[in-house]
């Protein structure tokens, strides 16, 4: 049972916490301490807003071992308002065919349990935005 | 009897609502597939539909969801919570408290306290109660209150048309910085075994009828008419009011034993179209009725527990509940944003089918 | 450049890439093992090099490099594993060419293994999973094909391709896997069968995707001077050898559609031998999945960006064309074999500069490029290998 690996991360599963460049203002997620544009120091907390949209996506129909109940699911390229892509399941698409352009919003769910006994994993996935914009 | 005992419950300081929000899922499922499968299509439906949470939701997303949405509309510095409690029949934890996970997700760790309550569908109206205290006392700025549920109901059981999905969140704080403000509470218990799960069992036994008279109905009455007789209110001064809803007829039975017009209650009643969201039903409801009432509307909340009891509140909406409420997704929203599933696929979300 | 030693490649062996059941991870790899050495019977390696990547967590083992160099007989040499998800096939290989051009081995053997068929389930789909970023792809459910997808759909989508635009990767594959012993599909696919294939996680279809078998495939790299004068087969020597790095998860790729890793170690390794695109004869490229074979032409530099797939389509690619791929198969028909591609791409591009490639002879073939990928790009192996009288 993987115990502190998924706690160690939690800000960012939770709520989409990443990192800002104190130097070259880039926004960085996931969070890596080194600024992957300008190659300096940044480990500044960072909340992003959870804004974005599909840049691509694909459905799983052969899902590794922890996702088979969720399966078939829909995992997707995400290009978040602040620039970081994110990669996250999208969830709660409804009847609406999912399209590269569409506008989603972060919502913190179920990513996977540790089988019946184990502990919930929780994080970010994406949905169409609640609100007409 | 003591009249000290009966006085209604008034903290020290003024305490008000900072900042709601609700939540529920999108997935429907209609009473009229329940009845296809159970009883080949003739049964009285009790409701339209209710709300299903999908494969990836449990009580701690849809709080922390409602809970996001109430920070919206306080605007407050999380770190300033110092209690995050969430009350429901259906924590996914036996030990291990929801509240941590809420808390850490919107920023309120780590000073603070985090709590799970659990008196079926009051435990999130007992957890108001408390956080009244906790802020009325002074001995925080806000505290934060969650009633939140996936109703459970057996295969084949009449509560399965109803038992559904959702919940609401309440940031209580300061009266001088509410949306609406808490002139008195109070609660009624009674050991009444109306409806109960013992701990290893999945499914909740009720005791049919008898969940009626002595259980319901006898509680919201009790606290109800303690409530407005120690506050001189009677159901006329009321603009709105809201009671637990397990279905559509104990409500509006309830309203009318008490004096209460159905208009009074129209706003707050979100079962028809959700279902009995237990721990978050009186909420939830009242989360739309802050969602369309005026300023300066007396409004009376009263939730009902099986085991039993009743938490009543009598509250005061203010101008800043206007422009505040804005900030976040009406309720409505999440009302009228549906998929409808069938009986089928609600199987495999509420995991009644064992996959191993 | 530093000087450095002539490198040749002495010897390859083989074995059908499939699902041997009957097979263990060490019986596998000691079949390919000998069947190098039988090219050149009087060469000892003195050290071995084993390219796998999921014996770990599919057979419990790791430490193959004692494990296989003590089954062979090869008894105290050095020996030990290297890993860069598929392309750990030319990343051994690069090990094994580093060590004899350094000058300090003389014979090395480079061994690339897979046994993918000893468990079954989703335990498959994590361990083939472990490729893609763990923490922030594995943990919401991607795989590599849900990666590849996800390129393949933004490629359509940005290019405005036909949604069978890849198709003449799998059918050029398949049509050459068909006179190939070792190949692990030998029939051949149309164009209607592209079209009307069942998804397999949209855009991908069916036949985009190359499932991971069992396989193993070894080469002898050796100095030049340590061979006789009497060869059996025409001299193949490695003119060009590089990896490079991108990096692993998609969504910290800077452009979605370009490949640098593979572009880069191209680059490198084609300058290296001083072969300029154009005079390569043959290119086994990595086409586990279509997209990536799109864009590797690309990246190297066969194709504009956007229109790797008209080599498909125009026939470019086929045995007969300005530059034939997948020339046994791919990783598409002759099987892709996880960590042991990039040695069974080697060994046949060998083959073919030697013209042992029976009726999948590329006719003339002097100098061949192989390269394999890890991840989606995240690790690039490239060699060229020229033949001796040719060049």
């Amino acid at each position: 049972m993987e115990v502190s690996r998924h706690w160690r991360l939690k800000q960012q599963r939770y709520s989409l916490v990443g990192e800002v460049c104190p130097h070259c203002d880039s926004k960085i997620f996931p969070p890596r301490d080194i600024c992957p544009d300008c190659g300096q120091e940044a480990s500044q907390p960072y909340k992003f807003s959870g804004r974005g949209q599909v840049y691509s996506f694909t459905t799983v129909h052969n899902p590794p071992a922890g996702h088979e109940e969720n399966a078939p699911y829909t995992v997707a390229l995400v290009h978040l308002d602040e620039g970081p892509m994110v990669t996250a399941q999208l969830t709660d698409v409804g009847d609406k065919a999912v399209e590269i352009g569409m506008p989603v919003e972060m919502v913190t769910r179920k990513l996977r349990s540790d089988g019946e006994r184990g502990i919930l994993v929780y994080g970010y996935k994406f949905r169409p935005r609640l609100l007409p914009a | 009897m003591e009249p000290s005992a009966t006085r209604a419950m008034r903290p020290l300081r003024k305490v008000g609502i900072a900042g709601y929000g609700a939540y529920v899922p999108r997935y429907r499922l209609p009473a009229r597939e329940v009845a296809r499968v159970w009883h080949g299509g003739s049964a009285e439906l009790p409701i339209k539909e209710k709300a299903v949470a999908g494969l990836d939701e449990d009580v701690i997303t849809m709080s922390i969801e409602a809970a996001r949405n109430a920070m919206g509309r306080a605007q407050i510095d999380p770190g300033e919570i110092r209690a995050v409690w969430v009350g429901s029949e259906s924590h996914p934890y036996a030990v291990k408290p929801s509240s941590t996970i809420v808390a850490e997700a919107i920023g309120a760790t780590p000073h603070t306290l985090a709590a799970d309550w659990e008196f079926a569908c009051k435990a999130g109206t007992e957890a108001i109660q408390a956080a009244i205290g906790f802020v009325g006392s002074g001995m925080a700025k806000y505290a934060l209150s969650i009633g939140m549920d996936i109703a459970q109901g057996r295969p084949g059981d009449a509560l399965e048309y109803t038992a559904g999905a959702g919940g609401a969140a309440y940031i209580l704080g300061p009266a001088e910085e509410s949306l609406a403000v808490f002139e008195a509470s109070y609660s009624y218990a009674t050991d009444t075994p109306d409806f109960w799960r013992r701990a290893e069992e999945r499914y909740p036994e009720h005791g049919e009828r008898f969940t009626g008279e002595p259980g319901y109905f006898k509680h919201i009455m009790a606290a109800a008419e303690a409530l407005m007789e120690a506050t001189g209110t009677k159901a006329s001064d009321y603009r709105h009011a809201v009671f637990h809803q397990p279905n559509t007829k104990f409500p509006q039975r309830m309203a009318k034993s008490l004096g209460f017009k159905a208009e009074q209650i129209e706003a707050g009643m979100l079962v028809a179209w959700i279902g009995n969201t237990y721990a978050g039903s009186a909420l939830v409801g009242l989360t739309a009725v802050l969602d369309t009432a005026g300023p300066d509307d007396l409004v009376l909340v009263v939730s009902y527990g099986s085991g039993a009891g009743s938490d009543a509140f009598c509250l005061r909406t203010t101008e800043r509940l206007l422009s505040r409420r804005e900030l976040s997704p009406a309720t409505r929203f999440y009302v009228e944003r549906r998929t409808e599933i069938d009986y089928a696929t609600y199987a495999r979300y509420r995991g009644k089918l064992a996959l191993d | 450049m530093a000087s450095t030693a002539e490198v040749v490649v002495a010897g390859v062996g083989l074995i059908p890439a499939g699902e041997h059941w009957t097979e263990s991870l060490r019986s596998l790899a000691l079949r390919a093992m000998r069947a190098a050495r039988a090219d050149v019977p009087g060469l000892q390696p003195q050290a071995l090099y084993v390219a796998n990547m999921l014996a770990p967590s599919l057979s419990g083992q790791t430490h193959l490099g004692a494990l296989l160099a003590d089954f062979a007989g090869y008894h105290g040499i050095e020996a030990y594993t290297l890993e860069a998800g598929g392309a750990s096939g030319g990343v051994a290989f690069r090990q094994g060419y580093l060590a004899v051009a350094s000058g300090l081995i003389d014979v090395a053997m480079v061994i690339g293994v897979e046994k993918m068929t000893d468990k079954v389930g989703p335990a498959v789909e994590s361990a083939v999973a472990s490729n893609v970023d763990a923490d922030h792809e594995a943990v919401q459910g991607v795989t590599p094909m849900a990666q590849a997808a996800m390129v393949m759909r933004r490629y359509l989508h940005e290019t405005g391709a036909p949604s069978d635009a890849l198709a003449g990767f799998s059918l050029v594959a398949h049509k050459n896997a068909v006179t190939n012993p070792n190949a692990f599909y030998r029939r051949e696919i149309r164009a209607e069968d592209y079209r009307r294939a069942p998804m397999v996680s949209e855009p991908l279809n069916l036949f985009d995707a190359a499932p991971i078998v069992d396989g193993a495939a070894a080469v002898i790299l050796a100095r030049s001077d340590r061979l006789t004068s009497n060869d059996a087969y025409p001299r193949v020597r490695v003119g060009g050898s590089s990896v490079a790095c991108s990096v692993v998860a998609l969504h910290d790729q800077r452009d979605l559609l370009r490949l640098p890793a593979a572009a880069e170690s191209a680059a490198r390794a084609l300058s290296q031998a001083g072969v300029g695109l154009e005079e390569l004869d043959l290119f086994e490229l990595h086409d586990q999945y279509s997209i990536y074979a799109a864009l590797v032409l690309e990246s190297v530099g066969f194709a504009q960006r956007g229109r790797g797939w008209e080599l498909a389509r125009d026939g470019a690619i086929q045995s007969d064309g300005t530059i034939p791929v997948s020339t046994f198969g791919g990783c598409k028909a002759r099987g892709d074999t996880g960590g042991a591609t990039g040695v069974y791409q080697a060994a046949e591009a060998v083959l073919q500069l030697q013209e042992r490639a029976g009726k999948n002879q590329i006719a003339g073939a002097r100098v061949g490029m192989a390269q394999c990928l890890g991840g989606a790009g995240a690790t690039a192996a490239t060699h060229v290998l020229v033949r001796l009288d040719g060049c």
